[in-house]
């Protein structure tokens, strides 16, 4: 029998933690998401900074942005819960689900927290991604 | 968008699939973690693999927070997903693989949504100034280059 989502070595089935991993990740992926992109138009333009102020000027100003801290602990989390996801189902499962869905709550999170113009173009384009990504799945 | 910016958003695509990619091969090697046994979660990272993963995954990080620094979130997440259609065309043409009529339609959907994302603005909303807390004087949108 084909190995699939839930199945890992051993045949020990565990599709509800996967799919607990996969909520995870999108939940700490999202939150990082649009915290780093808070903290980091909170710090300007990297690369003019770097010209203006040089490279300490920038990790010091990036590195002490609350913002940017919680966002690194929430890309931490969905790391770990990557890494935990992977280690109970399927790579071709985590990977393609876990994606696809944060492309769509990112958009949305994008427009009620960090007040972006998330005109029809880009949900075009979200909607698009997370179907693409799927499909390259199956 | 100058050429450094363009080089940023492939350095997010590239380094995120590597990374992505060692990191994944490497759990395929650990096994099942039980939820008994969380310090072996962090005691992976000590595998080769998964510490080159990480490595690419830091510079993929250094990439992705620079294009934050000058693109919308909205913006940025579709324009690098052009690194599934790169690990596509790997497979087909270097390693051989067969590709299915599906996973060429996905290749073409991400296609769609990159293209899509790219032709408009970078920057759309008004961000407040660097360390200021003042909003700028002028549209950020006014900033944005053909």
């Amino acid at each position: 029998m084909p190995d699939h989502a839930g199945h890992r070595k051993g045949g020990t089935m565990k599709p509800l933690y996967a799919w607990g991993a996969i909520a995870i990740i999108v939940s700490a992926s999202t939150a990082g998401d649009v915290l780093l992109s808070r903290a980091m138009k909170q710090v300007g333009d990297v690369g003019e900074l770097r010209r203006r102020a040089g490279v300490g000027a920038v990790l010091v100003r990036v590195l002490r942005n609350p913002n940017f801290l919680l966002g690194v602990l929430a890309m931490a989390a969905a790391f770990y819960a990557m890494l935990f996801g992977l280690s109970w189902a399927d790579v071709s499962l985590v990977i393609p689900a876990s994606t696809s869905l944060t492309f769509v709550t990112n958009a949305m999170a994008a427009k009620v927290f960090l007040h972006e113009r998330v005109d029809h173009r880009r949900w075009l384009a979200a909607v698009a991604v997370a179907g693409g990504v799927i499909l390259l799945a199956i | 968008m100058t050429l450094r910016k363009y080089f940023v958003l492939a350095g997010v695509s590239v380094f995120a699939v590597t990374g992505d990619s060692l990191v994944s091969d490497g759990m395929k090697h650990v096994g099942s973690i039980s939820l008994q046994h969380l310090p072996d979660i962090i005691l992976v990272v000590f595998r080769p693999e998964v510490a080159l993963g990480v490595l690419f995954l830091l510079a993929f990080f250094a990439c992705y927070t620079t294009a934050l620094s000058w693109a919308d979130l909205t913006y940025v997440l579709p324009a690098t997903s052009v690194s599934f259609i790169l690990l596509t065309l790997v497979a087909r043409f270097v390693l051989h693989e067969t590709v299915s009529l599906t996973r060429w339609l996905g290749v073409l959907l991400i296609s769609i949504g990159v293209g899509v994302v790219t032709q408009g603005p970078e920057l759309t909303h008004h961000s407040r100034d660097a360390g200021t807390g003042k909003c700028p004087t002028t549209p950020v949108t006014a900033r944005v280059e053909p």
